[in-house]
């Protein structure tokens, strides 16, 4: 039987940004885009839609992709409809532009809700701008559903689900019952890259927009409980030696010597 | 609202390593605002572990025994946690980036409405407020923040392990130790953990390896692993590789090093073909010395490095490794 997947995506600075061209601003006290460098969907969440897609493929299932945000670039979170996922949501609005963890769960979770019936919550791991991994925690919190975190594999079966938790030496295996809520690791495989089909036909579908309003929540209910007092690049007094000989091969004999006499090797 | 609460976590050889770097973490908040420290320890049955807690740093030790508490099933521990945190009322309840504690914390902060920080490598207390201020590496370590939590309610402090030295133990100090009989039924699991696999790799753990040998996506490929390989075996160290090459399926998951993979603290760290981005950089910022060979000399890893070599590795490491071998050889 077929099953409702919501996926959680979220719009970030591309993490691939070289250093070099990495900015804050320290009045704004956030990362600068880079100049023609357009923002992608967090990684994770795309390994999130791969899982939903597969369970789509064994099992059957609708996928609603939802983002929180303001700003967003149309082509970047088309993509997981051109993966394959059936509608999008945005809640965008100039609210949602700067949430921080426990407002971004409340507003993810009331659009859930209000998206309608669900079996399985999916999100990325963490978000690679805020590396929290603390919004899809909050939002099981809030639907009142199991959560199982760092997915390497997920199978359905006998109406729940069995996850595969990945761990650093290996990984645990984790039953829940459905709706639940799982967040995906990269070790589920690398999603996969839309067909030209896939591209035609989520540039004829149009994303539901909502605001913070549609969803129940206003300025205040999206306060902080965190403030962010400061954000700066980290300074490396590190001074790289650079080895050089005659050629790429003798650079390689000087560097196994210069080891030696640093005692390294 | 008062008071530190520490979650405390145990494993086979009694209290865990992040247990004893949050107790001396809480011992120092502590003393600066005047606070006492408390410690919930979770398990089957608790012994030593609370009189160990107590010469670490706390006041109060709560022992909350429950078979339900032997794995680390976190739908128990979260609800265990919970039961303590809501009786004692604690203004700042610190817990582990572990397995266990990454998934514990969050979720008791949302369920108690409290702020929560995660991942957090620094943390300070201001003496009046008692309000916490922490700093935690952002944007796969690209940038810190840091962060204080607003109004007044129970903060949840999430720290990175090996990031704070525990204190020595001092046996002498006094606490008391309470029995804390918490209410736990199966009901409370609802994700359950079934089994644990274990894939050690073979040969020297990276994470205590002292020397480790990792390439990255400028491999090409999955055969010059090989090469990483006997380089590695050559140095008595561990294998090692990005996360870019894991995902490309050269080399297995378990090798991944990096902010989603190992953190390793070796004291040489040779780098082949690996750029350096900062998600990798956060698992391995702790090597005493990096040796990077890459081909592109704007490469982010030889910000870090203390030795480079701009070039071919297909050029550069067959006449690196029979050096390495002759030297070894003298």
């Amino acid at each position: 039987m077929a099953i409702n997947i919501v996926v959680c995506a979220k719009q970030v600075v591309d993490p691939e940004t070289p250093a070099s061209a990495f900015r804050i601003d320290p009045d704004t006290k956030s990362v600068v885009p880079a100049a023609g460098i357009p923002p992608v969907v967090n990684g994770f969440d795309e390994n999130a839609v791969e899982a939903a897609l597969q369970i789509k493929e064994a099992d059957g299932a609708n996928i609603t992709v939802i983002s929180v945000g303001n700003g967003f670039v149309m082509d970047v979170m088309k993509k997981p409809l051109s993966m394959g996922a059936d509608e999008l949501i945005l809640v965008d609005d100039p609210l949602t532009a700067e949430l921080d963890a426990f407002a971004t769960a409340q507003v993810l979770a009331e659009a859930i809700k209000k998206a309608g019936d669900f079996d399985l919550v999916l999100c990325g791991r963490q978000a690679s701008d805020w590396d929290n991994s603390m919004v899809p925690l909050g939002v099981a919190e809030l639907l009142g559903v199991p959560s199982v975190t760092m997915a390497q594999k997920i199978e359905t079966q006998n109406g729940g689900i069995v996850v595969q938790r990945a761990l650093t030496d290996g990984y645990e295996v984790v039953q829940a019952p459905l709706p639940a809520l799982v967040t995906v690791s990269n070790e589920l495989g690398e999603p996969r890259y839309p067909t030209l089909r896939g591209i035609m036909m989520a540039g004829r579908k149009r994303p539901t927009v909502w605001s913070a309003a549609d969803v129940g929540l206003d300025e205040s209910a999206l306060a902080p409980k965190l403030n962010l007092e400061d954000l700066y690049i980290p300074v490396s007094d590190k001074q790289c030696e650079f080895i050089e000989g005659e050629d790429e091969a003798d650079a390689g004999r000087q560097l196994a010597l210069k080891l030696r006499e640093a005692r390294l090797v | 609202m008062q008071g530190i609460l520490v979650l405390g976590e145990l494993d086979s050889s009694g209290l865990a390593g992040i247990t004893g770097e949050l107790l001396s973490l809480a011992r120092s908040l502590a003393d600066e605002t005047g606070d006492n420290v408390s410690v919930s320890l979770q398990g089957a049955s608790v012994g030593g572990e609370a009189d160990d807690s107590i010469a670490l740093g706390a006041d109060t030790a709560y022992k909350v025994e429950s078979p339900l508490l032997d794995e680390p099933q976190i739908d128990a521990h979260l609800s265990a946690l919970e039961q303590v945190a809501r009786q004692t009322e604690p203004s700042i309840i610190l817990v582990g980036r572990t397995p266990l504690g990454r998934d514990v914390g969050p979720r008791l902060a949302f369920r108690l409405g409290a702020a929560v920080a995660q991942d957090c490598v620094e943390v300070s207390v201001n003496a009046e407020t008692g309000r916490v201020k922490a700093t935690r590496p952002v944007y796969g370590g690209n940038a810190m923040a840091s962060v204080s939590f607003a109004g007044d309610g129970a903060q949840v402090v999430i720290v990175r392990p090996k990031t704070i030295e525990a204190n020595e133990p001092d046996p002498t100090r006094a606490g008391s130790v309470e029995e804390f009989s918490a209410d736990l039924d199966e009901s409370v699991i609802r994700a359950r953990l079934v089994e644990t696999v274990s894939q050690e790799s073979e040969g020297v753990r990276l994470e205590d390896a002292g020397v480790v040998v990792s390439g990255g996506r400028g491999l090409g490929g999955p055969e010059p692993f090989e090469q990483l390989q006997s380089l590695s075996d050559l140095l008595g160290g561990a294998l090692g590789a990005s996360r870019a090459a894991c995902d490309a399926g050269w080399i297995d998951h378990s090798h991944q090093v990096g902010l989603t993979g190992k953190t390793i603290t070796p004291d040489l760290y040779i780098t082949v073909g690996i750029s350096g981005a900062s998600q990798h950089m956060a698992g391995c910022s702790a090597s005493k010395n990096i040796v990077a060979i890459n081909r592109d000399e704007d490469a982010n890893i030889f910000k870090s490095a203390t030795y480079g070599v701009v070039g071919d590795w297909n050029k550069v490491l067959p006449s690196f490794m029979e050096t390495i071998r002759e030297l070894k050889d003298d």
